[in-house]
């Protein structure tokens, strides 16, 4: 049996000349928006205004995503930092000298690390949005608002992280003399395609997630794999070229070497940033569409 | 112009899904393949059975009403909050509302216990719908209202029970909204806070705001409701005046307010070990009274089928009074020697003797519950199973005398008074 979603629409209140008269003693009547609730058809429409007017609530949930996680540790903003410096230098050691993979024109070392920066980002995001929606599992049975907020609040909390390893990564480039360029420009666009890619991912794994628990077990290792997929520890030019079409495919192939492009100066690929664009904008509305879809029945399911 | 109106709502739920709510990729991929021969099949029941948890509901509220929503539990009260609340969705139906909505289904929602208790008004504010300028404007008053300004800057994790209750309801009495739904969270705090909170529950009832207020509680529902609806197994059932909504609520099955009775096992509150069958009040001859003279002893007298031998169960009766306060509680394991006796399957009678010139007038609200321990199972319970009244006529015997005004206490004792007089002087 198919179960009818239900759509929330508001409708400008009445006019005056609308209501009758009032009695002398009336109290004067309430004139909120109207909101109508009832099983809907099967597709599901964002409702963009009752996003708009939850968009404080987005704002503390990331607030207390930050100060919470801030709190509870020792190291607090360290651990942004940590995560991807040691990584980088298990990298550099393994497949920088012992491999000896090289990248184009920076050391190895600075170029696993501007890998590692949207990635760091991007897998915390997608982790955290992916479980977020089962862990505040007490507000949505509990209080009404845009669920959507929930996944969103768990990415945008990692642009914190983001935040704080990007200055490390300046240190990094002070030390390694590499110098910016007007290609830094593009960076603000792409820390917002990845965002855009960990929300729609996040999003959608979330929602899953409520349904079907054993997604909380399958991220972590999807993530392994999504890691080796991108060329994080290698540069995609060292795949051989009848197979780069399939790496091309990982909407974060585009975006990573964008970010290598963009910090060092070197040439965009603006083919593999459009394909990496257009896979997101299909991810996210996928995306949207699932989770609208699902929404309905997470108080119920959860 | 009316606030809410409902019509014809109806909700449902899959029995399956309430006992599995979440399923393994692996089980739904076993289902969708099992779906396509279903799908040649004429009649498929599909799989599992289905509740109505709501059905064919349908009620207005005007602006600035204040109604009680009443029923026992599993009636669907909580259901039909939480459709009112979009928390979920009808399968049925249509809901109107008119107004900025605020829901209290429960205090605290969205605590953070490491985060102090400023941050978790303005969290928990923000939660609940309030606007950051909304929260900042009735900080002082939230602050006031619970009384916790020394440790506003305390994490929260170490407040006690007390303090986190009268936080959670200070937040949620200060909402800016026209439509309240709450759901039973007056419960918390001491006596004190309590007195406060219904205060503020009928001040926002005056300054004209909608609320729905659903509760066990009849007393306190009497006190703040002008209108009742009640709900019997997802049904609205009576819609008035809140004494009638509760009298008739109170009267359900037998016809008396003294007398509960649920005449099969099978269709009997309780679990696997236990189902109540009866709870009567009796006077001092034995007989189903609705009024007891003060002076005379009474009788409560519960009854359950013990279904296995396997538990000790004992019976605990609640006694409330007009205002909702909790005059005292007994157990049957008082009796020594029953504590001991193992308990054989089949109906058991308890009868709970109340001693006369002890309960003082009014009406006195009885609930029972039944549970065991080792380990403790709370098998059943039912609030206001019974109500009866006590009347103190003033023919000189009761402790009133011949005194004819209102006398104060919640108890009233016959207690035995010495009078000596000196000679002279």
């Amino acid at each position: 049996m198919t179960l009818m979603n239900s759509k929330a629409s508001e409708t400008v209140a009445l006019s005056p000349a609308e209501e009758p008269p009032a009695a002398p003693g009336d109290r004067p009547s309430p004139d909120g928006p109207l909101v109508i609730i009832e099983p809907s058809k099967s597709w599901v429409a964002l409702d963009l205004r009752d996003l708009w007017t939850y968009r404080e609530l987005l704002y503390f949930l990331v607030w207390r995503d930050v100060k919470v996680r801030y709190k509870q540790t020792i190291l607090g903003a360290a651990w942004a930092i940590i995560q991807p410096l040691f990584t980088m230098v298990i990298f550099t050691l393994l497949f920088g000298r012992l491999a000896g993979i090289k990248f184009e024109g920076v050391p190895y070392a600075l170029s696993a690390y501007a890998g590692l920066l949207p990635w760091t980002f991007f897998s915390n995001a997608v982790t955290a949005s992916g479980n977020s929606l089962v862990g505040n599992a007490n507000l949505i049975t509990k209080v009404y608002f845009p669920r959507i907020v929930i996944p969103a609040a768990a990415v945008f909390a990692g642009l914190v992280d983001l935040f704080f390893a990007f200055l490390t990564l300046i240190a990094l480039m002070i030390y390694y003399r590499v110098s910016p360029s007007l290609n830094l420009l593009a960076l603000p666009a792409l820390v917002m395609l990845t965002s855009t890619l960990a929300l729609a991912v996040g999003m959608w794994m979330s929602a899953l997630n409520v349904k079907y628990r054993d997604v909380r077990y399958a991220l972590p290792f999807l993530i392994q794999l999504w890691m080796f997929a991108s060329p994080i520890i290698y540069p995609s030019s060292m795949v051989p070229a009848k197979w780069r079409w399939l790496i091309s495919l990982n909407p974060l192939t585009g975006i990573i070497e964008g970010y290598r492009s963009s910090l060092f100066n070197l040439a965009f690929d603006w083919r593999a940033l459009a394909v990496s664009s257009l896979l997101t904008l299909l991810a996210l509305v996928y995306s949207l569409f699932t989770f609208k879809r699902m929404e309905r029945r997470f108080a119920d399911i959860i | 112009m009316r606030s809410i109106v409902v019509e014809n709502l109806g909700k449902q739920y899959k029995i399956g899904e309430q006992q599995s709510p979440y399923g393994t990729l692996r089980e739904s991929m076993v289902r969708t393949a099992s779906a396509i021969p279903r799908l040649f099949r004429r009649h498929s029941n599909g799989s599992g059975r289905s509740i109505w948890a709501l059905k064919e509901v349908g009620f207005e509220v005007k602006p600035g009403e204040v109604v009680g929503l009443i029923g026992r539990n599993g009636a669907g009260k909580s259901t039909l909050l939480k459709v009112l609340s979009r928390i979920t969705e009808p399968t049925e139906g249509r809901v109107e509302l008119r107004g900025r909505v605020a829901s209290l289904l429960e205090v605290g929602t969205g605590f953070h216990h490491e985060l102090t208790g400023r941050e978790n008004i303005f969290l928990n504010g923000s939660i609940m719908g309030m606007t950051r300028k909304e929260i900042v404007r009735r900080f002082d008053e939230i602050v006031a209202f619970a009384g916790i300004e020394e440790f506003l800057d305390t994490p929260i994790k170490h407040y006690s029970s007390g303090m986190y209750g009268r936080l959670g309801f200070s937040l949620a009495a200060h909402l800016e909204a026209e439509l309240l739904l709450v759901d039973e969270v007056l419960a918390v705090g001491d006596q004190d806070f309590q007195k406060k909170c219904l205060g503020k529950m009928e001040a926002l009832g005056r300054q004209g705001r909608t609320v729905i207020f659903v509760s066990h509680n009849m007393p306190m529902i009497l006190r703040l409701c002008e209108r009742a609806v009640l709900l019997d197994h997802g049904h609205l059932t009576a819609d008035g005046p809140a004494r009638d909504v509760a009298n008739h609520y109170l009267r359900t099955g037998t016809g008396s307010l003294a007398e509960r009775i649920w005449p099969t096992p099978e269709t009997a509150i309780g679990d696997e070990y236990v189902r109540l069958h009866s709870v009567r009040v009796l006077d001092e001859n034995g007989d189903l009274a609705e009024t007891l003279d003060i002076r005379n002893p009474a009788t409560i007298e519960v009854s359950y089928w013990n279904l296995k031998q396997l538990r000790q169960p004992t019976v605990t009766l609640r006694f409330i009074n007009e205002d909702g306060l909790e005059l005292f509680a007994s157990n049957d394991s008082v009796n020594r020697e029953w504590w001991k006796t193992t308990r054989r399957t089949g109906l058991v009678r308890t009868q709970c003797r109340i001693p006369g010139n002890f309960l003082a007038e009014g009406r006195i609200f009885v609930g029972a519950a039944v549970c065991s321990y080792d380990p403790y199972i709370l098998h059943t319970s039912e609030d206001d199973a019974v109500t009866f009244q006590v009347e103190d006529r003033t023919d000189g015997d009761g402790a009133r005398g011949v005194y004819p005004g209102r006398w104060p206490g919640v108890v009233r004792p016959m207690l035995d008074w010495q009078v000596s007089q000196d000679e002279n002087s």
